[in-house]
């Protein structure tokens, strides 16, 4: 039995008054990575010497008298889609194999200066596009619930990571769902923050105008410690919000009572698993019983969100994946003209979903379906905020489903790209909407896999949406409790 | 809108997007691309004249900041990473048909 707290809060609380050193807390979890990923496959890299230098730079400022930071000592994977300086960063693409980036993400910066230990780099569906982690050029991610399923993606390491133990908190990116559906599928907690809290800056681009960093957890504390350490204005990023990071922690503990909560209805029948919908009911009386007000709410247009988003998300990434041309980084495959070098690279680079939505994107966005495809999807986009105005008029938070099923097992999708898409269908309308969601833990599916619940609140709602995750969590079933 | 996606369509749109399809992969992109935009047909058939579009979902216009210079990224290190580099910079094959 290991002595080493399993909280983040536990162990940079310990590791501060001297009780535990970041070492010891280090090797405990490099010896379960050492033990167990070879069969999880949560990670790229496991960053050893990075990772005993941090963690020896922890103990030295503790010896000093020096307070490390609020994550002193705490092992964090970070999605390998997060550029770290001199340190492989491969989006799990072969297109940038063995690329070491010339600078920090700022999220990487805010973690290392808050005393965290980055101890790898985790695996995920090729440039963040998935939703099952199969999509990686280095191999799939397993569940470590169950290792013939999904974790989820496309942040699926980072996922696993902590399912796993090991590590107590991970960063994912959510472009449409990437930390949230994993964090359902593994059982863990994911929070995708109101777009512009975090900053994008080292976050290689997918979509850039979805595209948020969010904490992977264990407990909703965790997520709430983890969010606050990276969260704030850096003028590297222009669309990072300049407004004061909220006080996530302190509002843990205030409960829910006098709260207005609207059940999603278009996202509790068709398509959604009734294992799935009958614990998103027992999560509304849970809050009720804490003193919520729990009605039912219609978001009409949530269901043309996957349409909307599956037009503006590979637009955007058709256009952001252009720089990967073989000339400034990455793979190069040589050719005898620069054009036919491009094509020659990138062909060899790029895996097929990869190919897939470079080529939807550039499809939606070519001269003569632009305003049919591309153009119309940007509407419905304003239909979508339009709507969620409507619903938090009436309602502080919403609850739905975060994923449809539970995890699903190794290749059941893969053959049929929509079926894939499809998973994001709770997830989607929050990105497109820039608004703040996370995930919580609420017992288990009539497969015993886990299932997460979803919480949605206005654009910087974070503390509000943190204090019923709060009540959720202490009111979730046990996984192994007899799902009927 | 409703016309289908054809294999030349996909045969442009690879070009415009720089990637060599072999012809089992046109096939296949042409079968599981047409199936992604009829599904989409919901939303091309939606009428939303009148509705403005949301590029972004913050209010954002222009981002400002004092004109103060900040070090940059370290021009050696860049340039390690790249495939190819010549006289400290990147080196590609003929781009206008000139003998390389």
């Amino acid at each position: 039995m290991s002595t080493i707290p399993s909280t983040a809060l536990e162990i940079a609380a310990a590791v501060r008054s001297g009780a535990l050193s970041a070492r010891e807390v280090l090797d405990d979890h490099l010896a379960r990575i050492d033990a167990q990923d070879g069969e999880i496959n949560a990670f790229n890299l496991v960053m050893t010497d990075e990772a005993r230098a941090a963690a020896a730079a922890v103990d030295a400022r503790v010896a000093a008298g020096e307070d490390p930071g609020p994550l002193a000592g705490v092992p964090l994977a970070l999605k390998d889609n997060l550029c770290t300086r001199g340190i492989p960063t491969t989006c799990s693409s072969r297109i940038l194999e063995g690329w070491r980036p010339p600078y920090d993400a700022t999220v990487v910066q805010r973690v290392n200066a808050a005393g965290a230990v980055s101890i790898g780099k985790t695996n995920l569906d090729e440039f963040a596009m998935g939703s099952s982690t199969e999509n990686s050029a280095f191999g799939p991610t397993r569940n470590p619930r169950d290792t013939g399923r999904v974790p989820g993606g496309s942040s699926g390491g980072s996922a696993a990571a902590v399912a796993a133990g090991f590590a107590p908190i991970s960063l994912g990116s959510d472009t449409g769902g990437s930390i949230r559906q994993p964090a359902a599928l593994c059982g863990v907690v994911g929070v995708k923050p109101t777009y512009g809290m975090v900053s994008r800056y080292g976050l290689i681009a997918f979509a850039s105008s979805l595209d948020q960093i969010g904490p992977f957890s264990t407990t909703v504390a965790d997520s709430a410690l983890l969010l606050e350490a990276i969260a704030g204005h850096d003028g590297r990023d222009s669309t990072s919000i300049d407004a004061p990071v909220p006080s996530l922690l302190e509002s843990l503990g205030q409960g829910v009572d006098g709260l207005r909560v609207g059940l999603v209805t278009e996202l509790m029948g068709e398509g959604i698993a009734p294992d799935v919908a009958a614990r998103v009911r027992q999560a509304a009386d849970a809050l009720t019983a804490a003193g919520a007000q729990v009605g039912e709410v219609s978001v009409p247009a949530a269901a043309y969100g996957l349409s909307a988003y599956y037009l503006i998300a590979p637009a955007e990434a058709s256009s952001n994946l252009a720089r990967y041309d073989g000339v400034r980084y990455g793979m190069r495959v040589d050719a005898p003209t620069t054009a036919e070098m491009n094509a020659a690279t990138r062909t060899a680079g790029f895996g097929e979903e990869v190919k897939r939505r470079i080529m939807l994107g550039t499809y939606a966005l070519s001269a003569g379906y632009y305003d049919a495809y591309y153009g119309k999807a940007l509407k419905v986009r304003t239909l979508i905020v339009r709507d969620f105005d409507k619903a938090y008029a009436d309602f502080d938070l919403l609850l739905t489903p975060t994923s449809p099923t539970t995890a699903f097992k190794f290749g059941d999708k893969t053959a049929d790209p929509l079926s894939m898409y499809l998973n994001d269908i709770c997830t989607i309308p929050t990105n497109l909407a820039g608004h703040p969601a996370m995930s919580v833990p609420f017992g288990g599916g009539a497969d015993g896999m886990p299932v997460g619940v979803q919480l949605l609140a206005p654009a910087l709602g974070e503390s509000t949406m943190f204090r019923a995750a709060a009540v959720l969590e202490a009111a979730a079933p046990a996984l192994d409790e007899v799902w009927s | 809108m409703s016309a289908r996606l054809t294999r030349d369509n996909v045969a442009k749109v690879a070009d415009l997007a720089r990637l060599n399809l072999s012809e089992a992969e046109l096939e296949r992109y042409t079968e599981q691309l047409g199936a992604v935009l009829d599904h989409a047909e919901d939303v091309a058939s939606l009428d939303l004249d009148g509705v403005p579009p949301t590029a972004h979902p913050l209010p954002l216009v222009n981002v400002l900041r004092d004109d103060v210079v900040v070090e940059g990224a370290n021009r050696d290190e860049v340039l390690s990473q790249a495939p190819s580099v010549e006289d400290r910079r990147f080196r590609v094959p003929a781009i206008l048909g000139e003998e390389p």
